[in-house]
């Protein structure tokens, strides 16, 4: 059949056809390319003009964002090393977890608890970012405040544990394929030499999939630098220069805060926030393929 | 199976060219709009004595009011088109004095230099700003100069105002809010606030300070609601009766500005009068504000 419709095909008129349907196919895949070339461009407009006006090394280093009063100051330095410390903060508490459940899953875990505990890792994936905010407000923020007698326990620590938790599903997914793709060959080689289970998974199979674990935190960085749902809930949103018990403004959320009513040169410093946004989910996206290649090069 | 291949095919075009077709309804609605205005514009003056278009132009803390008004105005004179767009109030003042629109719309009172410009302050409504307190908190009564001093860190402990010994948690919005600038505007505490935490709506101030003890914020009136504590200020507790008399002092006015000397259109200075006249009391009240001339 299929051989006869090809035939046919060669004879009668699905050429015309199948050259429409390969300029579909590129127009298709064109759009893509032209949202992320039409985004960066537009970033780079918007962003710009307020950057020239304030001064780059005002604006990246300035420790004081007062973006409406009466002499201005548009400094995101404290919005920077918030986002830094915050990312960081959620992967020194999510990776050594998220990779030790990766252990657990992939080669610890009888294949039955397995099978239960890996629907409800992608399930914590699942779940809206919003929803992680909502249950950090409720729960963790009354905690901390308690715990540290604080005013209010909308905190930098309060982000990273809710970030640490959000990036836990991609880390632990990530890290489970790459601890399953190591030959089964080094393992027993490992086992027959005399080496317990334990050794040989942290000894072999870790370093084998070591290059897909860095994806796996690299991943992690990009989720966690770039959510801002949650943490705006959790974490204060007063751009102070961060502190574990204060109260912070990320990058993210600097945006999403003040937005809505902004004008003039305070909404441009805005798009300029977000274009430093951008470039540094870049420079992850880059780190993250070179990651990916050597793993599949590896 | 060729025919099955066309048929696939043409249905995948189908789909495509419905996906396009689905488009282009979208896009000539813009266009539709203004013919739909053209058709009604010669009915007009034979069926209403006014129509025609209103420009208001500002302040993003009167969108309610100015919604409740475009819904009930279009009862009123339905020719009337009111257009409201919130760009803020000095930029509302500054267009209505450089005539870009018909009524500026300011949340302040006009300063003495505005008014020298010709800005003419008509005040349709009052709009009270509420101190709330969490229900847990036995501080009940403050003044504006203690509001002012927690607000601007000089006073940092419950206790220093007659309350538990706790550290006060000063919640407010963040810095574009309308709000945010008339309270501390009224208060005095202007590029001064020492903030614990910022948040981008009022709602997310009165769910903190509803799960905060330690915390203080403030709201519009309107948005006060039974999880959270209205302080009274000197003694005076918020209410729609203790704004519109002026006891009560952390409020602000809603102005309509006009400009001296500029004769309005028939069309603007109809829903001027009717803003400024006790009819519109009820959107006022709607909208969470008091009205002045009920």
């Amino acid at each position: 059949m299929e051989k006869g419709a090809r035939q046919k095909g060669k004879a009668g008129g699905v050429r015309p056809l199948e050259s429409v349907m390969q300029l579909i196919f590129f127009i298709c895949g064109f759009i893509a390319i032209a949202f992320v070339l039409v985004i960066t461009i537009y970033l780079i407009i918007s962003g710009l003009p307020a950057i020239r006006e304030i001064g780059l090394v005002d604006f990246l280093f300035g420790q004081e964002w007062a973006s409406t009063a009466k002499e201005p100051k548009f400094g995101i330095l404290p919005m920077i090393l918030t986002s830094v410390y915050g990312t960081a903060g959620a992967i020194l508490i999510g990776v050594p977890i998220g990779f030790l459940m990766a252990v657990f899953l992939s080669k610890v875990a009888p294949r039955r608890v397995a099978a239960v505990v890996r629907p409800v890792v992608d399930l914590l994936a699942g779940i809206p970012s919003i929803v992680y905010g909502l249950v950090g407000l409720m729960v963790l923020v009354p905690f901390i405040r308690e715990t540290f007698n604080t005013a209010a326990g909308e905190s930098l620590l309060a982000a990273i544990v809710v970030l640490a938790v959000m990036i836990l599903p991609s880390i632990i997914s990530v890290s489970e394929t790459a601890l399953n793709a190591v030959p089964k060959e080094y393992e027993e080689a490992s086992l027959a030499l005399g080496a317990t289970d334990i050794e040989t998974y942290f000894r072999i199979s870790a370093p084998a999939a070591k290059s897909g674990i860095a994806a796996a935190v690299v991943l992690g960085v990009g989720r966690a630098i770039g959510e801002a749902m949650a943490i705006m809930m959790v974490a204060g949103n007063v751009a102070n220069m961060p502190d574990l018990l204060t109260s912070v403004r990320f990058l993210t959320t600097g945006i999403a805060v003040e937005l809505a009513y902004s004008s003039g040169l305070q909404r441009q410093a805005l798009f300029s926030i977000g274009l430093v946004l951008f470039l540094f989910i870049m420079c992850i996206n880059v780190i993250l393929n070179v990651f990916l290649k050597r793993d599949k090069e590896g | 199976m060729k025919l099955n291949k066309i048929l696939a095919l043409g249905a995948s075009l189908a789909l495509s060219a419905a996906l396009l077709a689905g488009c282009a309804p979208a896009a000539s609605d813009p266009t539709d709009t203004p013919s739909n205005t053209q058709t009604q514009q010669p009915a007009d003056p034979t069926e209403a004595p006014i129509s025609g278009t209103v420009n208001t132009d500002g302040s993003t803390s009167m969108a309610d009011v100015m919604a409740a008004f475009q819904e009930s105005f279009e009862v009123i004179q339905p020719d009337v088109t009111v257009n409201y767009s919130g760009t803020g109030s000095g930029s509302g003042i500054t267009n209505v004095l450089n005539g870009t629109v018909d009524i500026g719309l300011a949340s302040r009172a006009l300063t003495d230099e505005e008014k020298a410009e010709g800005a003419v302050e008509n005040i349709v409504a009052l709009d009270g700003v509420a101190v709330v307190i969490n229900p847990a908190n036995t501080v009940t009564s403050l003044t504006v100069e203690q509001i002012a001093q927690i607000y601007n860190g000089t006073i940092t402990n419950w206790s220093e105002l007659g309350g538990a010994d706790a550290p006060i948690a000063v919640i407010g919005r963040d810095a574009a809010s309308g709000t945010r600038g008339a309270f501390e505007e009224i208060v005095g505490v202007e590029d001064q606030c020492v903030y614990t935490n910022e948040y981008e709506s009022t709602g997310e101030v009165i769910g903190s300070v509803a799960g905060n003890p330690n915390a203080i914020g403030y709201a519009s009136l309107s948005a006060v609601d039974d999880s959270v504590v209205a302080v009274e200020v000197n003694g005076v507790a918020p209410s729609e009766a203790t704004v519109a008399d002026g006891t009560y002092e952390i409020q602000r006015p809603f102005v309509m500005v006009t400009k001296e000397g500029t004769e309005l259109s028939p069309a603007a200075q109809v829903f001027l009068d009717w803003a400024m006249s006790a009819d519109a009391a009820d959107e006022i009240e709607a909208a969470g504000c008091v009205s002045p001339n009920a």
